[in-house]
């Protein structure tokens, strides 16, 4: 088995969900190599090096990589996919939108959002929002698949010793380019990567109200999240959503505020280790799944819950 | 401009999806079927497209069993021009998929496809892409946002890390996020309608496309059921026992 895993970066940091596919990576085999394509990558590379497991880093560094453009990512890979047998990317956005392309053009399934490898053919994954778990058997040569981190503990990040090799970018498609990004800014943690979510629905009534939940998060060095219906009323931009068809967590702590639980959002949150439900219905199905449920109007809890921690950490 | 839409009939969202016990797959007999959520955006945004008098023509494609036909006559009702159902028995995957709608846009030549970023059975997210690689084409994938230029589309994504804009060139596949559009409720007139607009069926052989399966499901079950816990009737009943007995704060 030799395994490729396509690095998720922003040209300066290797982001943490590369270290959950790389321990994929590592249940299928132990030859491993992480491919980085970026522009002024090097402290990625650099990084991706050091990461436990890793036999070789490959760098590809040209200006139509700078920005993960799936065109131009998935060319790039498909140049060197010869030399694998498993091709891995990070369940995200940017694993989404290159490695299906990249399956396309090889000839072959891609396989997504792996929870469980089984075997080096067989894997678990999740279908109908998570309702169900399927077993699926890979019979093309090549295995493409996309990794949900939350499914597997990230690897170590330093003390390993990779060889980095410098690779030939393919020519750029031209049919594509980056215009403008708008990133949400925040010092908090990322959602996928924080150990405390605390999220809002639509029970917040107005994007003004998340701050009780931002001073709260601040408390707690948590995350801030949403539901889908919060983020579709603009309370908070669309990468707060967790579910289905936003961002997978499962956190040591997810607080769910003002939300009723619908599947949609419990399939991106009922992993995390404890869950604690604030509703004011106590029908609200999100209780069916919470460790500890308070039903109270989260408007006279939530002050309440930031002055506790106040008290909390004045006791030490 | 010509748009090509492709929309998939699935388990309607609403419905509690069971595993069939011997685990051979889920639960569809008697369930409830509709369009894939984010095709019926996929579609929105055609129409939108056409009522601004920037497309011309809207053609609906769906694939799989003779029913997906209920599928696109609601999206005939919703304002495509006309349907084309590749019909087959056979489970048909992202990359079959893929090739089949190639093979129909071979034949209609459009400027535009969207499609819906992903199907709510299967939650693969997948056919858009492969479909733009097997034409060699552009992708704007999770799109919340599409400006018409000349040759060429702004997309605006829904990315991990907030909204990302690029532009592409015609032709080029779009696949829709959720807050790209909110879909019009059809009107009854709408629907008798969309009765007389044509619906052409075609058979996988005849666009000579292998479907065969490359993936085998060798079993389906449900997931181990999270337990609900217990009720807490205070804001620091709750903050002790986190402390204290989950040792999660
Ligand atoms: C294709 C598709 C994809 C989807 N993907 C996602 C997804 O990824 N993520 C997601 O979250 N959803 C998703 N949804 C939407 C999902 O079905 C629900 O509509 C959504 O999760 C509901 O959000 P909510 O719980 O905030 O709102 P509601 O269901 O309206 O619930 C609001 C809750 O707030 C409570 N409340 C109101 N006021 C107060 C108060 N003062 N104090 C305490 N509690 C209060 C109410 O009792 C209620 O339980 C998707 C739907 C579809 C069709």
């Amino acid at each position: 088995m030799s395994i490729l895993v396509i690095a998720e970066h922003d040209n300066a940091v290797l982001k943490a969900a590369t270290l959950n596919t790389i321990t994929a990576a590592a249940q299928l085999g132990s030859d491993i190599t992480i491919l980085v394509a970026g522009q002024g990558c090097g402290a990625v590379a650099e990084a991706a090096a050091q990461v436990i497991g890793v036999k070789k880093v490959l760098v590809a560094d040209a200006p139509h990589y700078a920005n993960q453009l799936a065109e131009n990512v998935a060319a790039l890979v498909v140049s060197l996919a010869g030399s694998y047998s498993h091709i891995l990317a990070p369940a995200t956005a940017a694993g989404k939108n290159t490695l299906p392309r990249v399956a396309a053009l090889l000839d072959v399934a891609q396989i997504s959002d792996v929870i469980k490898v089984e075997s080096v053919n067989t894997f678990v994954r999740p279908i109908y929002a998570g309702n169900v778990l399927a077993t699926v058997q890979s019979k093309d040569g090549i295995k493409v698949m996309t990794v949900r981190g939350t499914a597997f503990p990230a690897a170590t990040a330093t003390g390993g010793f990779a060889t980095v090799e410098a690779v030939a970018a393919v020519a750029d498609a031209g049919v594509s380019r980056f215009v403008s990004q708008q990133l949400t800014q925040s010092n908090r943690p990322e959602l996928t990567a924080a150990r405390i979510i605390i999220s809002g629905g639509r029970g917040m009534g107005n994007g003004d109200n998340f701050k009780l939940l931002e001073e709260v998060a601040d408390k707690l060095n948590a995350a801030v999240g949403a539901s889908r219906a919060a983020v579709d009323a603009g309370f908070v931009p669309n990468d707060y959503q967790v579910g289905q068809t936003g961002k997978v967590v499962a956190p040591d702590l997810y607080i769910a505020v003002g939300i009723s639980g619908a599947i949609q959002h419990l399939a991106g949150m009922k992993d995390s280790k404890v869950i604690v439900a604030i509703n004011k219905d106590e029908e609200a199905p999100i209780f069916q799944v919470a460790d500890y449920g308070l039903v109270a109007d989260l408007f006279v809890a939530i002050p309440e819950l930031s002055r506790e921690l106040d008290q909390l950490k004045a006791a030490g | 401009m010509k748009i090509l839409v492709a929309v998939k009939r699935v388990v309607d969202y609403n419905v509690k999806v069971r595993a069939k016990a011997d685990g051979s797959g889920v639960e569809t007999a008697n369930v409830k079927m509709s369009m894939n959520p984010f095709d019926e955006i996929a579609i929105e945004e055609a129409v939108r497209l056409q009522e601004a008098g920037k497309a011309k023509e809207i053609v609906a494609v769906s694939l799989g069993v003779a029913a997906c036909q209920d599928t696109l006559r609601t999206a005939l009702a919703m304002g495509a021009d006309r349907g084309i159902l590749v019909e087959t028995d056979v489970e048909l995957q992202p990359l079959a998929v893929a090739k089949l709608l190639k093979a129909v846009v071979d034949q209609e030549q459009p400027d535009l496809i969207i499609l819906g970023k992903q199907a709510i059975d299967d939650d693969a997210n997948q056919t858009g892409q492969m479909l733009a690689a097997l034409l060699g084409w552009a992708q704007g994938t999770f799109a919340s946002r599409i400006e018409i230029g000349a040759g060429e589309i702004n997309v605006t994504r829904e990315v991990d890390g907030g909204l990302e804009t690029i532009a592409i060139k015609l032709p080029a596949v779009v696949t829709s996020d959720l807050r790209l559009n909110e879909p019009r409720f059809v009107k009854l007139p709408n629907i008798m309608k969309a009765k007389k607009k044509p619906l052409a069926v075609l058979k996988p052989a005849e666009l000579g496309v292998d479907v065969a399966p490359r993936l085998v499901t060798l079993k389906v079950q449900e997931p181990p059921k999270r337990q609900a816990g217990i009720k807490v009737d205070t804001v620091a009943i709750l903050v002790d026992k986190l402390r204290n007995e989950a040792h999660v704060i």
